[in-house]
């Protein structure tokens, strides 16, 4: 018992959990980002997956993991826009649509791994991210441990998780985003550009999956492997509706999931009586109770997943 | 003409989605530098080319009708069930201790009831995203994803901690041959696992055409609100429909083991309960639809392995064709965009 409850006040899985997070936090203020803007993204998945694999290829084709970065923005928000021409132009059903992509860049990922590597499972190892050190706050005890060295994805997660909080809730283009996404035709009568702002922010989600999925190869292990998301987009699919639609409660129950995630790893090293394969369902079953939890007080914005066609 | 087309205009649309994939699969072979010709000859070779891989076609294809008819069912009352991966699992799973504990009793007996048993333990697995759903709203899609893997994990558990056969690999013993599915074509693994599906795609169809129970669903499915006004139940409704759904996922899993494996394999599917997905989009979710599709999507898994083996072209291009089927279905206007033109 005592070696448990170490565990979990520990500094370490606290630390090691803000590093698990990032994916699920770029991920998850994607999704808000589209919600808001009242399409259901299920794609952030396949978004994630994508943003990986062009993470290490750019890495891979330039040897400098700041160019795969820049990959995975690109790859993010192209996708982002096509998944917003499939939803938006031709008036696919959002799940059906999201799913789909999913599938696709499953099987694109896995297909052009083989072509380029030779492997089904992992890809070479290309150069990731270094760790970059800040020099006062790195020294002071446990804030130090915490937030002082981590590569540039961690700390540009911290900006964009205040910056879209801004822009939501502080600016005239938030406001426009959420009209549109509580009532599609209200914000055409009042002249706002909805296809607009709606690809905006799809492309917008896009980017923010691209930067997740490249934390995922660059920052953490150095390669691209098979389904390396493993559900990771739909968890942030869940911590979006959690957090209520708001990229700070978004922020908040992604990283919940990673600090259980983190506590599921270190107990698995513990050598507890609990077999393994139940510890590694405690991510998903919290994921399930979280997600009904949080859908019986809160209340999507009221014109997702719905079509509407503007006269102009 | 265009009564015609009007009359046919599902199917004109699915086939267009079909040509649309293949076309955008094949600038994916071309630019990986492998023949286009090659590839689809090898996949046709592969899946049609003489009777042992046209029996291997039909073998895939029976848990694909399964699975897509899950689906489907699940689409009737407007949820999508994507669970049909673990829901295989479990399935498989009971089916095959079922078998092996029961081994006493004759297989007249022995056959439906592992059957039966197979589809409750999908059912059991579908339950609670059912459940939640109509009590909470939690999104089926996250919830069911989150059930596959913990139904992966659990029989693999379970597998491992008390029935594993004592060999290294990861499988349970042989179920009794009183529980097998006799052979059609010897040495085939083709067997009549196929009637049962038929035969389940005929009682979905009834049930869903015929019975009340079926209208209602179907009738929550279209419209929540309107249901619960003439008096349905909408909840249970959802509930209902995902068990039904759950149980014939379930099945998929139960004839794989007592027609193909005949006993537990960690990791068997080669992704059927996701495939499922694809096979209930292109069918329109109609369970003779299903049928079709299952056939195609049998097909193309059957000879995506042969032109791995001998045109030595990955078959995740199969799962690349899956995901365009499924875009290009879902955006009927874009089809009728090219189509026009």
């Amino acid at each position: 018992m005592h070696e448990i409850l170490d565990v979990i006040f520990n500094i370490n899985t606290f630390s090691a959990a803000i590093r698990i997070s990032v994916p699920l936090v770029f991920a998850a203020i994607g999704g808000v980002f589209s919600e808001r803007a009242g399409i259901i993204n299920l794609g952030l998945e396949g978004m994630l997956l994508a943003g990986a694999f062009a993470g290490v290829l750019g890495s891979y084709l330039t040897g400098n993991p700041y160019i795969g970065v820049l990959f995975a923005i690109i790859c993010g928000a192209f996708i982002g826009f096509i998944f917003a021409l499939f939803t938006i132009k031709f008036e696919a059903n959002h799940v059906v649509a999201g799913v789909g992509l999913n599938i696709l860049l499953l099987g694109i990922t896995t297909w052009l791994m083989q072509i380029l590597w030779g492997s089904r499972g992992t890809s070479v190892n290309v150069t990731g991210l270094n760790e970059i050190t800040i020099p006062v706050l790195s020294s002071i005890p446990v804030l130090g441990k915490l937030f002082g060295s981590h590569n540039i994805l961690v700390y540009l997660m911290f900006i964009v998780v205040i910056i879209s909080w801004i822009i939501l809730f502080k600016t005239p283009f938030g406001l426009r985003l959420r009209v549109i996404g509580e009532h599609q035709e209200a914000a055409d009568t009042l002249g706002i550009k909805i296809r607009k702002i709606q690809y905006t922010s799809l492309i917008f989600s896009g980017i923010l999956c691209g930067l997740g999925g490249a934390y995922l190869s660059l920052g953490h292990l150095n390669w691209f492997s098979m389904n390396m998301s493993a559900g990771r987009g739909y968890m942030a699919l869940a911590a979006n509706i959690f957090g209520g639609w708001n990229p700070l409660g978004a922020f908040g129950a992604s990283y919940l999931f990673a600090y259980t995630d983190a506590l599921q790893m270190r107990m698995q090293a513990l050598n507890l009586n609990v077999p393994n394969e139940i510890i590694q369902m405690i991510p998903y079953i919290l994921t399930i109770l979280v997600l009904a939890g949080a859908m019986i007080r809160s209340r999507p914005p009221a014109g997702l997943g719905k079509h509407y066609k503007t006269n102009r | 003409m265009i009564k015609i087309f009007k009359k046919h205009e599902n199917f004109i649309y699915s086939l267009t989605a079909i040509v649309l994939a293949f076309l955008v699969g094949s600038v994916l072979i071309h630019l990986s530098g492998f023949s286009v010709i090659k590839a689809y000859s090898a996949l046709f070779d592969g899946a049609f080319g003489n009777v042992f891989n046209l029996t291997q076609t039909f073998m895939n294809t029976i848990p694909l009708i399964f699975t897509g008819l899950a689906v489907a069912i699940g689409f009737k009352s407007g949820l999508f069930n994507i669970g049909g991966e673990g829901q295989m699992y479990l399935g498989a799973f009971a089916t095959a201790i079922a078998a092996i504990y029961l081994n006493f009793l004759p297989g007249y007996i022995l056959i439906p009831l592992v059957l039966i048993i197979g589809g409750l333990a999908g059912s059991i697995w579908s339950f609670l995203p059912g459940y939640l759903k109509a009590k909470t709203g939690a999104h089926e899609v996250v919830t069911t994803i989150m059930m596959n893997y913990i139904g992966i994990l659990i029989t693999s558990y379970l597998l491992l901690k008390y029935f594993k056969e004592n060999s290294p690999i990861p499988q349970t013993v042989l179920i009794p041959e009183s529980a097998r599915l006799p052979e059609l074509i010897e040495y085939s693994r083709l067997t009549w696992a196929i009637f049962i599906a038929i035969f389940v795609i005929i009682i979905i169809d009834i049930f869903f055409k015929r019975t009340k129970l079926g209208y209602k669903i179907q009738t929550v499915g279209e419209n929540r609100s309107a249901a619960e006004y003439a008096g349905i139940n909408s909840n249970k409704m959802m509930v209902l429909s995902m068990m039904i759904s759950g149980f014939v996922a379930g099945l998929a899993g139960a004839t794989i083991v007592m027609g193909v494996l005949h006993r537990f394999i960690t990791n068997f599917s080669p992704g059927y309960g996701f495939t499922g997905i694809a096979v209930a989009v292109l069918g329109k979710n109609k369970p003779w639809g299903v049928l079709f599709a299952a056939f195609l999507f049998g097909a193309l898994q059957t000879g995506g392995i042969t032109m791995q083996l001998f045109a030595k072209i990955p078959m995740d291009l199969m799962v690349v064709i899956q995901g365009l089927v499924i875009l290009f279905v879902a955006a009927p206007i874009l089809i009728k965009k090219l189509l026009r033109k």
